[in-house]
């Protein structure tokens, strides 16, 4: 769904910047009983775009510790991954020479 | 806590889950699967999401071929909410030496006979299919338009909604901790959450299939071999076919979500369960990809990761029942190519341990294979 059809609706709340994916969507699937962090990702993608998480992560774990009762720092994050921050293929190949 | 069931599927990759839902499809009562993290969490969810017909070899083009044939009806046939992602935009291998080429149309030679409707494509044809594409030091390709792309993780939670509707119970984060039996026989699972009693068990646990097989006392030739992956930010269409360079040994992808998949098989990987990420990954996949596709040169890598292959001596998948352990079974080994074969896999699997006809000779996968010193070798592996 496009920005410009959010603002049509009322309330939405979006939750993945990067990969537009709100919290009415999370919540369906948490009330599926899917209240693990890595198959919310895997199934939403949430956390996958750019910033890999680094917004929508705790929100997540917030929503999950809501809908299952526990201590949000108990709620099991999925494992951060490099890159630390989006890097262009071409800067990657530099490095061997002096260029 | 002990509970019975009449099958017990070890692993929740898309092979357990299609394994899973083959089993109560065709009357298997009650079916339980354990997985021991999450579902698709192994070779599965890690894998470059590719499918292909293109084989070097007829066990795994007839695998290949009909499983690409289920997958263009698998939301239907597993009424599925979602999407699974299937796209057939091909898959073009380049030959970069003679021997290539040879092989390569040896490979189209085979291919054909079976049905699958791939062909030669010259340099200036590639440049056709795909534009951006550096020609340099290019003898041609293979194309097959039927080839593609599909979501692992969409297509394990399809089997998995599937086989749970039809009563198959998912037990994650569930380890084996071993394999009774009862003189020869299995007689089930004994699982952190208890023993399951059941008269047959499937092993479908990727590379890990090695270790459980030795709890029955069987050595199956199966190794962890690591390979690596990233993932770029999604931007506009602008790569059809998943390109593919055995000489570089290279795949690259742009899936529908509009991100670039990519990956590189290290010949010098050791044979373990290594699943760090490595910066030397990073810089050669990018010096390799972009000499192929110069416009990558702008985009961003967003992730990496990696994966286990589950290796063989001949490349090939272990499909079948294990002699030495009446009503154990086994179906890993894909090595490297796993997921593009599961849905066919599952079926044949399904069928073979509830003693039903299976739709192919299934004796050519099966373990004996080894022993016997007839292999099949599998040329066309990154």
């Amino acid at each position: 769904m496009a920005g410009k059809e959010y603002a049509k609706r009322e309330e939405v709340t979006v939750i993945c910047r990067c990969e537009d994916v709100t919290l009415e969507e999370i919540r369906t699937l948490i009330n599926q009983g899917i209240t693990d962090m890595e198959q919310l990702k895997r199934l939403l993608r949430v956390g996958m775009g750019p910033c890999q998480g680094r917004t929508c992560s705790a929100l997540l774990a917030g929503e999950i510790a809501r809908a299952t009762g526990k201590y949000v720092g108990e709620v099991k994050l999925t494992t951060f991954r490099p890159l630390t921050a989006p890097i262009k293929l071409e800067v990657l190949t530099r490095g061997e020479t002096h260029d | 806590m002990t509970k019975t069931a009449d099958a017990v599927v070890i692993g929740g990759g898309i092979v357990g889950c299609a394994t899973a839902y083959n089993l109560a499809k065709l009357g298997c009562k009650k079916v339980v699967l354990v997985e021991e993290k999450y579902l698709a969490s192994g070779a599965t969810g890690r894998c470059g999401a590719g499918v292909r017909m293109q084989w070097g070899t007829e066990p795994n083009c007839i695998l290949a071929r009909d499983s690409i044939k289920m997958l263009e009806n698998l939301e239907e046939e597993l009424e599925y909410p979602g999407s699974i992602e299937f796209k057939q935009s091909g898959y073009l291998l380049l030959a970069y030496t003679e021997k290539m080429v040879e092989q390569f149309h040896m490979n189209i030679g085979l291919q054909h006979r079976l049905g699958i409707p791939s062909c030669w494509v010259t340099p200036e044809e590639v440049k056709e299919i795909v534009p951006h594409l550096n020609t340099q030091g290019l003898h041609g390709a293979t194309y097959c338009p039927k080839d593609g792309h599909c979501n692992p993780f969409k297509t394990t939670d399809a089997y998995a909604q599937a086989a749970k509707r039809l009563g198959v119970e998912i037990l994650t984060y569930t380890k084996v901790t071993d394999l009774p039996r009862n003189s020869d026989r299995i007689k089930g699972v004994e699982t952190t959450a208890g023993i399951i009693e059941a008269p047959l068990v499937i092993a479908c646990a990727g590379a890990y299939t090695r270790q459980l097989a030795r709890l029955v006392g069987v050595d199956l030739p199966i190794y962890p071999e690591r390979h690596q992956i990233l993932v770029t930010e999604p931007v506009e269409p602008l790569l059809g076919p998943m390109v593919m360079s055995f000489y570089h040994g290279t795949y690259c992808q742009q899936v529908p979500h509009g991100g670039f998949l990519m990956g590189l098989g290290d010949p010098h990987e050791v044979k373990d369960f290594n699943e760090d990420s490595t910066w030397q990954f990073l810089h050669e996949m990018a010096a390799k990809i972009t000499f192929m596709l110069p416009v990558l040169k702008e985009v961003r890598v967003v992730r990496q990761w990696s994966g286990l292959y589950d290796l063989t001596p001949d490349k090939t998948q272990i499909l079948g029942a294990i002699p030495e352990v009446p009503g154990f079974f086994v179906a890993a080994g894909f090595s490297g190519h796993g997921f593009m074969m599961a849905p066919v896999v599952g079926k044949l699997m399904a069928e073979v341990m509830l003693g039903l006809e299976p739709q192919y000779p299934i004796e050519m996968y099966g373990v004996k294979r080894f022993a016997e010193g007839s292999l099949y070798v599998e040329p066309s592996v990154v």
